[in-house]
């Protein structure tokens, strides 16, 4: 027993002071106008009444929803397709993995400012790539309508750990199963449908959990490559609550925000769980 | 019996050259990063653009390096992540233990515990942890980057760590106890040696997350001297602003520990993704 505690002990002491007192200093800033110089002062729920008729406030959710909507779907179908193309008992397959799976490992800065230059409106590689079509391509990351849009393309690249993820899970079903269904006379589409996507539900249910956790949370690309411009169009949540709280030192407005995410993402979580209950197949065991 | 071998030969030309398009639209970026790295000025804004710039201006990583400290944000990355990768690696061994093998009364709630941490988004907490950090006088060091690293190492590591242990034989530890070893001893010379595997995962998983970490050092570190590569990276843009060949060299040099880690030790990097996805 004593021994065990002491085994524990480093992360008892971490969720003490790195968790547990953050959560609730959290929970009180929240309630607080505070600058980190001053003490905080008790404003009561008036972050949260304020927060209600910010337009920013309002924007960044709505940019990251857009953001979350078209970017996780898109990315749980195509990594689905590749993995699919993958998992064909081909030669080379293992080449064609590793280039998939590259661009996911690399991230961040580095990453941000290559994608920068790429949807450089002049000289970059996408409307160079456009125009041998003939097509003039779009601004880009300097365009409200289009900056939004080129975030999610470049969120594509990245993929390629959750490809992998697949191909694993698809390397998990049975072989007997698809002899089996060939027995019962199931062509391609029949042996997808009712063998692939039941014995895969529970890895594309927790990929679409932590991919919408992940893009809920997206901050570095608009960081970096817009600064949340132009209009606001790339202003997301995450950047947002960092700007409020680490350049105007607003940390109980921005720790409010903190609690808002937060709620949104249980929220959002909590509605997936019970969507899945219908559509998730767990094998007993 | 031919129609049969047909459809099978249509199929697999089907499946490369779908691979093929995807692949090339993957590889395209880096390709067009390491061109951009190599042109001479004179050719960076050239229409149509030269893939192939000649002469390739190998030079350009030279320049980049010389052009910001970069030796001095290596070390500091270097330091970083090699301390906070050790601190969440051995601390979330350690911890593990403690879950895995041992029976105490609790423990399945404390465990329940860790895994709820998972549920709160680094947001909530990164605000009173700066105030935490500003108060002790540790703003604009290395160490709020590193310190927590050594407690419990991260509910996610302590979770790989559990679920690897509990398929080692409890007849080890019990062998083990009977000849008088203690715990300690029991952890330290026959269950870390047995679990390679997962130490390269979770070593893999820090390193990526310690090496490319954007919002700590821009958060915590102020003064140039502290800077870390990526946001040494971020004042070369601000800096450079145009030139993007420069800009490019930088981003690849930062880039290149990833890459061959990757590399070499691809098989961990999958194993590792796999595990995250199977171990719902």
């Amino acid at each position: 027993m004593y021994t065990a505690w002491l085994f524990i002990l480093p992360w008892v002491l971490g969720f003490l002071f790195f968790l547990a007192l953050p959560i609730a200093l959290s929970v009180y800033y929240s309630f607080t106008s505070f600058n980190v110089f001053q003490p905080p002062r008790w404003i009561g729920t008036a972050n949260f009444r304020a927060l209600s008729t910010d337009p920013l406030f309002w924007k960044a959710l709505y940019n990251t929803a857009y953001y979350t909507f078209i970017s996780v779907p898109l990315m749980m179908a195509i990594s689905l397709g590749v993995a699919l193309l993958l998992n064909s008992k081909l030669r080379g397959m293992r080449i064609f993995r590793t280039i998939f799976f590259l661009p996911s490992v690399l991230s961040g800065v580095g990453v941000a400012l290559l994608w920068l230059w790429i949807f450089n409106p002049d000289y970059g590689l996408i409307n160079l790539l456009l125009s041998y079509f003939g097509i003039e391509g779009p601004l880009w990351l300097y365009s409200p309508q289009w900056a939004k849009p080129a975030m999610i393309i470049m969120s594509l690249w990245g993929l390629g750990g959750v490809m992998v993820i697949n191909l694993a899970g698809l390397q998990s079903v049975p072989e007997q199963l698809y002899e089996a269904a060939r027995v019962d006379g199931a062509n391609n589409w029949a042996q997808f449908r009712y063998v692939t996507l039941p014995m895969l539900s529970p890895t594309l249910f927790f990929n679409f959990i932590t991919l919408t956790i992940g893009s809920f949370q997206v901050f570095t690309q608009a960081y970096i490559m817009t600064g949340g411009g132009p209009v606001h169009a790339t202003l997301f949540y995450v950047l947002y609550l960092f700007q409020t709280a680490f350049e105007n030192l607003r940390m109980g407005y921005a720790s409010a925000m903190a609690w808002i995410l937060f709620f949104v993402i249980v929220g959002v979580s909590l509605f997936q769980l019970a969507v899945s209950r219908r559509l998730v197949y767990y094998e007993e065991s | 019996m031919r129609s049969l071998k047909a459809a099978r030969t249509s199929y697999a030309v089907t499946v490369y050259v779908l691979l093929t398009i995807g692949s090339l639209a993957f590889l395209f970026p880096l390709v067009w990063m390491l061109s951009t790295a190599l042109k001479p000025d004179s050719q960076l804004f050239a229409y149509p653009p030269q893939w192939l710039p000649r002469p390739p201006m190998w030079g350009n990583f030279k320049a980049a390096i010389e052009y910001f400290p970069f030796w001095a944000y290596f070390r500091n990355s270097t330091i970083v992540t090699v301390l906070a990768v050790f601190g969440q690696v051995f601390s979330a061994a350690i911890v593990a233990y403690g879950f895995a093998k041992l029976r105490w009364p609790g423990r399945e709630v404390v465990f329940f515990l860790v895994l709820a941490t998972l549920m709160i988004p680094s947001q909530v907490t990164m605000i009173p942890q700066f105030v935490i950090f500003t108060r002790i006088g540790w703003v604009d060091t290395l160490l709020p980057l590193i310190v927590p690293s050594f407690f419990g190492g991260g509910a996610f590591n302590v979770f790989l760590f559990r679920q690897y242990y509990r398929t080692i034989p409890r007849e080890y530890n019990d062998a083990a106890r009977i000849d008088g070893a203690s715990h300690w001893r029991i952890f330290w010379q026959i269950i870390l040696p047995q679990s390679k595997p997962v130490i390269a995962t979770a070593s893999i998983f820090a390193f990526l997350w310690t090496w490319n970490d954007f919002m700590g050092p821009v958060i915590y570190l102020h003064s140039p001297k502290n800077f870390t590569l990526p946001i040494g990276l971020r004042a070369f843009q601000q800096q450079t602003g145009t030139e993007w060949d420069l800009l490019m060299a930088a981003s690849l040099i930062v880039m290149i520990p990833v890459i061959l880690l990757f590399f070499f030790l691809q098989r961990y990097f999958v194993q590792g993704m796999a595990m995250s996805g199977l171990n719902r």
